[in-house]
């Protein structure tokens, strides 16, 4: 009657057996990860020491368990990224084509005038005979372009061109914003991916999320403020002809001019061209130096193009200033002396050592398209996360204490074969979460927790069921037979419906909370398992042995 | 000697006192809904906004002089608790600063948290911040959505899962229960002013999941003896099926509980409150299957002849073979 053939019971002892194997290298926690370190330098062909590498056995399994943020200590943030930042900066690259267009046909549209638009990706133009408007809108037509997406072609143009009253109104098309926010996504998560491994932390997150959202996860970092100062600065470096310097920073900068206070010289403000002669995105290189007078400076070079370009307007205005900008701030604002070719330079101000190095950092990764609004930011100093896992560890001890000797006093012998199960099931649970990389966070140790607790309920149905069929069944064979059988249904839906909240949890949840319902969800998967297979092998096992006749249960 | 919670035989009548018990839960209930309309939910920084640090210090934490720094650098409203947790040494003095969200901004800046460090530290050299959390107005409106949701959604599992593999009277019993429990659980929190934060919420789902494990529990007795005993009143079949499985309800309560309990008194003064929810659902739970669930399961009058229905309706029972 009761019957397991061998390959079942070879199978579930081996699985079994794998989950013990996989779940032990958390229990050496420490030097697992040095090893892991040490093999993964070796791989990189980076320096290693013998030491770490041997403290653990190459041939057992090195799966660990991620720890969170809130148990390793380190900083999270939630940027959003101000997509609608880089709408601007094409309207702008885009009104000198547009100027041009239209006075190769000045004959006609007399001349060409540029107001101001609420909508940043709208360039908005006034002619001088506003009679021909819709042959001039004509005209910039021709300047559309297909939208070049990322996906694909085709979705139309980027350009729409339309006249409200006298005005002639260049916007970017949906289809073409929609490719920018995608183009300036991709751009900040790789230069913020690029800032946080010149930072060299291990194992840092970054991940887009939704339409305009980053989460950074940077673990062992001492403070947010660091982090946030590394990717939080849009590090936009341009170049711009000096127009005056006033210290009235309520002045009203003339058209197409911007007003910017020095960075050096609080009072001070340079009103200066608004588009750049050069910007940093035609950098190729940017290192901390010290200047002639032996102070903190960073050396830039330009790529051909904006070498071509710094060194032409060089050459036509020696003798006047011309200000660097970093991130709308003068940092400073010298005299051009020469005329200078090859394209490279230096940028002084009065900066520490440790500034020009994250200036040299910072313009060497790129400058970020847009800027950014932190909406989330949390730190875990390294030593509550510590204490967290002492306090954790020593309650999960505790816990399981108490229920194995609960157990071992309600059902003795077979109060021995549930707890078996049950230090099965955490094992498992171990190895299932070393498995699929996941993340252990303080949740997720309540988690598990909770599970010890509730594992035990498949395995209570059942004894109490088996408790049950021994007074009316055919001794104690059919009971286990039957006691199995009748539970399954009631251990089914109860466990389905609580699986069901866990994926809930999973879906809706974010960060610590998603641990949580990791660990339930696996907890649920290998309760059930230990409860309908390993104990049932165990009592068969018994049975074999024994022979009872009748079950002390 | 075996340890028996719980007597071999029990006949208890759980529906002698009905009306009182079922009462007692509306009234709790209604109470609840008052306090959290009254006294409102002591909401953390994950729904409201703002800023939390948690500050670690050798001297004893002195609440008046930390305000004093903090109050003239002009964030607005500052709470300041202290943390006490048997855990702690006698070096170890923890505080909670809560800051309210600034006007016109996001999370707070490295600038603003420098001040308040060095504020602080004027106070006690000593101070170091074990963790900050800043939360702007953004998300927090949107993690109050995405909770609510994921509640109802939670529900709506529930009910549909239920409808599917028993009837309906059984679901809107286990929905009941369920909506019950979780109405005390707000209320507890709006009574006490514990903070309630996102992990509240995972705690609210977990709970939802451990009552109506122990609901379907019974009401899969309660089908198995339906079938069985067709001509008995409902109100018989009931308490036989509470009954029968009165003994697993209790053990896995209890097991349950200690494993809880243990985390609440030695897990640290982080997760008390998440701790501190799930211990009360493990109660209310264990309590609403059995005074709730099958009250209205008993006052539905569930329909009788499951003869058809186990046929043609395929999975309504896993693997149950009928003798």
């Amino acid at each position: 009657m009761l019957h397991i053939p061998m390959w079942k019971r070879i199978l579930i002892w081996g699985t079994c057996a794998l989950a013990l194997l996989i779940a032990v290298p958390n229990l050496f926690y420490a030097q697992v990860e040095r090893h892991n370190d040490a093999v993964t330098a070796q791989e990189r062909g980076e320096a290693f020491s013998e030491e770490d590498l041997a403290a653990w056995p190459g041939f057992l399994p090195s799966f660990l368990i991620n720890l969170g943020l809130d148990l390793r200590g380190g900083a999270h943030l939630l940027a959003e990224v101000n997509v609608s930042d880089v709408y601007a900066d094409r309207i702008d690259a885009l009104w000198p084509t547009v100027r041009d267009r239209l006075r190769d046909e000045r004959d006609i549209v007399g001349a060409v005038r540029r107001v101001d638009s609420q909508d940043s990706g709208e360039l908005r133009v006034r002619l001088g005979n506003p009679e021909v408007i819709d042959q001039a809108a004509g005209f910039l037509r021709e300047l559309a372009q297909p939208t070049q997406s990322l996906t694909g072609f085709g979705v139309g143009n980027d350009l729409e061109v339309r006249t409200e009253g006298e005005e002639l109104v260049v916007a970017l098309s949906a289809a073409e914003r929609q490719a920018t926010d995608e183009r300036t996504m991709r751009t900040s998560l790789e230069i913020i991916r690029r800032r946080v491994d010149e930072a060299g932390t291990r194992e840092p997150t970054i991940q887009r999320q939704g339409e305009d959202r980053i989460l950074i996860q940077v673990p062992g970092i001492g403070s947010a403020e660091e982090l946030k100062s590394l990717i939080g600065t849009t590090a936009r470096l341009t170049f711009h002809p000096v127009v005056g310097v006033t210290s009235d920073p309520t002045e009203v900068p003339g058209p197409r001019n911007a007003l910017y206070p020095s960075l050096d010289s609080p009072g001070t403000f340079y009103e200066v061209e608004q588009t750049p002669v050069v910007t940093g995105d035609q950098l190729v290189d940017a290192s901390a130096a010290m200047d002639q007078n032996n102070r903190p400076a960073v050396n830039f070079r330009f790529n051909a193009q904006g070498g071509r370009a710094f060194g032409l307007y060089t050459a036509e205005n020696i003798g006047s200033p011309f200000a660097i900008v970093l991130d709308g701030e003068v940092v400073s604002a010298p005299t051009i002396q020469s005329h200078i070719p090859g394209g490279s330079g230096i940028i002084t101000g009065r900066f520490t050592v440790e500034e020009t190095t994250q200036l040299a950092v910072l313009l060497r990764s790129g400058a970020l398209p847009a800027e950014m609004d932190f909406l989330e930011e949390r730190t875990v100093g390294p030593e509550l996360g510590q204490d967290s896992i002492d306090a954790g560890r020593i309650a999960a001890i505790v816990a399981m204490g108490a229920v194995l000797v609960f157990m071992i006093a309600s059902y003795g012998i077979f109060g021995v074969i549930a707890n078996i199960a049950l230090l099965l099931n955490v094992a498992m649970i171990f190895a299932l979460l070393s498995l699929i990389g996941a993340t252990l966070t303080l949740p997720g140790i309540a988690g598990i927790v909770l599970t010890i607790g509730m594992a035990v309920d498949a395995t209570v149905l059942i004894f109490e069921r088996i408790r049950e069929e021994m007074r009316t069944a055919k001794g104690p064979a059919r009971a286990i037979e039957l006691g199995y059988e009748k539970a399954l249904s009631a251990i089914l839906d109860a466990n389905i419906t609580t699986f069901l909240t866990a994926l809930i949890l999973f879906a809706m949840g974010s960060g610590p909370v998603r641990g949580f319902a990791v660990t339930l969800g696996l907890g649920i998967i290998t309760s059930v398992f230990t409860a309908l297979l390993v104990t049932r092998l165990m009592m068969v096992l018994y049975y074999e042995r024994r022979r009872p006749k009748t079950l002390a249960i | 000697m075996r340890l028996k919670l719980v007597p071999q035989d029990t006949t208890l009548d759980f529906f002698r006192f009905w009306r009182y018990t079922f009462g007692a839960s509306v009234l709790a209930m209604v109470l609840s809904i008052v306090a959290f309309f009254v006294m409102g939910l002591n909401f953390g920084i994950d729904f409201k906004g703002g800023t939390s640090i948690r500050t670690e210090a050798v001297q004893p934490v002195d609440i008046g002089a930390y305000r004093g720094a903090v109050e003239p650098l002009g964030f607005g409203d500052v709470a300041i608790t202290e943390v006490f947790d048997p855990s702690f040494g006698p070096e170890q003095n923890v505080a909670m600063i809560r800051i309210e969200t600034q006007a016109g901004q996001e999370a707070k800046t490295p600038e603003q948290l420098a001040s308040i460090r060095t504020a602080l530290q004027q106070v006690d050299p000593s101070l170091v911040f074990a963790s900050v959390d800043s939360v702007g107005p953004k998300v927090s409106g949107e993690l109050v959505q995405s909770a609510v949701i994921s509640v109802l959604l939670a529900l709506g599992a529930v009910l549909f899962y239920v409808w599917l593999r028993f009837e309906w009277q059984f679901s809107v019993g286990a929905v009941a229960a369920l909506v019950h429990d979780v109405v005390l659980t707000i209320g507890l929190f709006a009574v006490l002013q514990i903070r309630f934060d996102l992990a509240i919420i995972a705690a609210i789902l977990t709970i939802v999941g451990y009552s109506l494990n122990d609901t379907v529990v019974v009401f899969d007795r309660v089908r198995e003896n339906l079938i069985k005993f067709k001509k008995r009143p409902l109100r018989e079949v009931l308490n036989m099926s509470i009954n029968e499985t009165l003994s697993r309800t209790v053990m896995t309560s209890v097991t349950t509980l200690l494993a809880l309990i243990a985390l609440f008194v030695l897990g640290g003064d982080v997760i008390r409150g998440f701790v501190f929810a799930m211990i009360w659902g493990v109660i209310v739970g264990t309590y609403s299957s059995v005074f709730v669930a099958s009250v209205v399961l008993y006052r539905f009058d569930v329909k009788r002849d499951w003869s058809k229905a186990s046929g043609d309706t395929a999975g309504t029972q896993f693997g149950v073979k009928e003798n």
